[in-house]
């Protein structure tokens, strides 16, 4: 299962929920839930606690927009919108969390 | 224009700026206020803060580019430009990281500052 | 959707005739929108218009009228720096005029 996030960390709960409800699963953070992969922000941990288990993608061109691109935390795979159609292809289904 | 009473304005920014449309909003509305000649404030709190972050490239999401705009202020006599240290520093920036000079306030003196206002404008 | 027609190309324009597609814009769309809004272009009219195109590509927004007399007066010195100068140049005003020929949208707060 692929869940797409865009929601900042830090001014909704989005990312949060989708975080405690699954163990497993892709996360592809698009628009300003990308502020969640970037260094030093105070959701890193909770970001870092789920690479343990989920596989984490952060889309290029969202995280260029606000000018964080050399700001991402390691271990998280940037893509593009190419990459983005793939994550939805390999994966069974898609989540949209709104 | 200059006739009548002065009062204090307060634009307070608490939305990343490229996600909704809050943040180019209440820059246009601060562009345009400013030929009001009041005592115009802005304030960058919680992920607003996000909105003068520097490098902001956004040809990849084909949408506008509006951060420079930011640095036109100046020459609009928009000069109280205030950023909420907490907000700042959760978001692991700091003021090198702003494409405009800024005072940072915490959030005791932003709630002082903003108690003073005449109007606050939220966005 | 209007558009002008300048040395056989086509250009896209609103409804007011200020150019939708801001890379489009050269010296021969300026001529023409200023024969349209009877300016007769001199070098004192491409220096501000020029002034205007850089300032657009520097913050992004077309100033308004009160902000781009200020910025000339600073560049280009007192005497220009002034609006009987500027209306001098563009009668209906150096802000929706000028912009115009320079191929900016209409400034932020020109009502």
């Amino acid at each position: 299962m692929l869940h797409i996030i865009n929601k900042s960390p830090l001014s909704s709960g989005t990312l949060e929920s989708c975080l405690r409800m699954n163990a497993a699963g892709d996360i592809l953070l698009t628009e300003d839930a990308v502020y969640a992969a970037t260094k030093g922000n105070v959701f890193e941990g909770k970001l870092r606690e789920a690479m343990a288990r989920c596989k984490v993608y952060v889309l290029q061109p969202d995280l260029e927009a606000r000018g964080l691109a050399d700001r991402l935390i390691e271990g998280v795979t940037s893509v593009d919108h190419g990459g983005f159609v793939d994550l939805t292809i390999s994966n069974n289904a898609c989540q949209s969390w709104l | 224009m200059s006739e009548g009473t002065v009062k204090k304005f307060m634009f307070v920014n608490r939305k990343a700026p490229h996600g909704t449309i809050y943040a180019l909003e209440s820059l246009e509305v601060v562009l345009i206020t400013a030929a009001f000649d009041q005592d115009v404030s802005l304030v960058f709190a919680d992920d607003g803060v996000y909105q003068l972050k520097k490098g902001q490239q956004t040809k990849g999401i084909e949408t506008k580019n509006f951060s420079p705009t930011y640095r036109a202020l100046e020459g609009y006599d928009i000069e109280k430009l205030y950023v909420e240290k907490e907000s700042m520093e959760a978001r692991g920036l700091s003021e090198e990281d702003l494409l405009v000079d800024v005072t940072v306030l915490s959030s005791a003196e932003m709630g002082k500052l903003m108690a003073e206002q005449d109007v606050v404008l939220s966005f | 959707m209007a558009s002008i027609e300048v040395g056989g190309k086509s250009y896209e324009t609103d409804e007011e005739g200020y150019l939708v597609n801001l890379a489009e814009w050269n010296a021969d769309v300026a001529n023409y929108i200023a024969k349209t809004e009877s300016v007769e272009m001199t070098d004192q009219h491409w220096e501000v218009i020029n002034f205007l195109r850089e300032y657009f590509d520097e913050y992004q927004i077309a100033p308004a009228v009160r902000v781009l007399t200020k910025a000339i007066g600073k560049k280009l010195g007192a005497e220009k720096g002034n609006s009987e100068y500027l209306y001098g140049l563009f009668p209906y005003g150096p802000g929706k005029q000028a912009c115009k020929i320079a191929g900016l949208p209409k400034p932020t707060g020109c009502v």
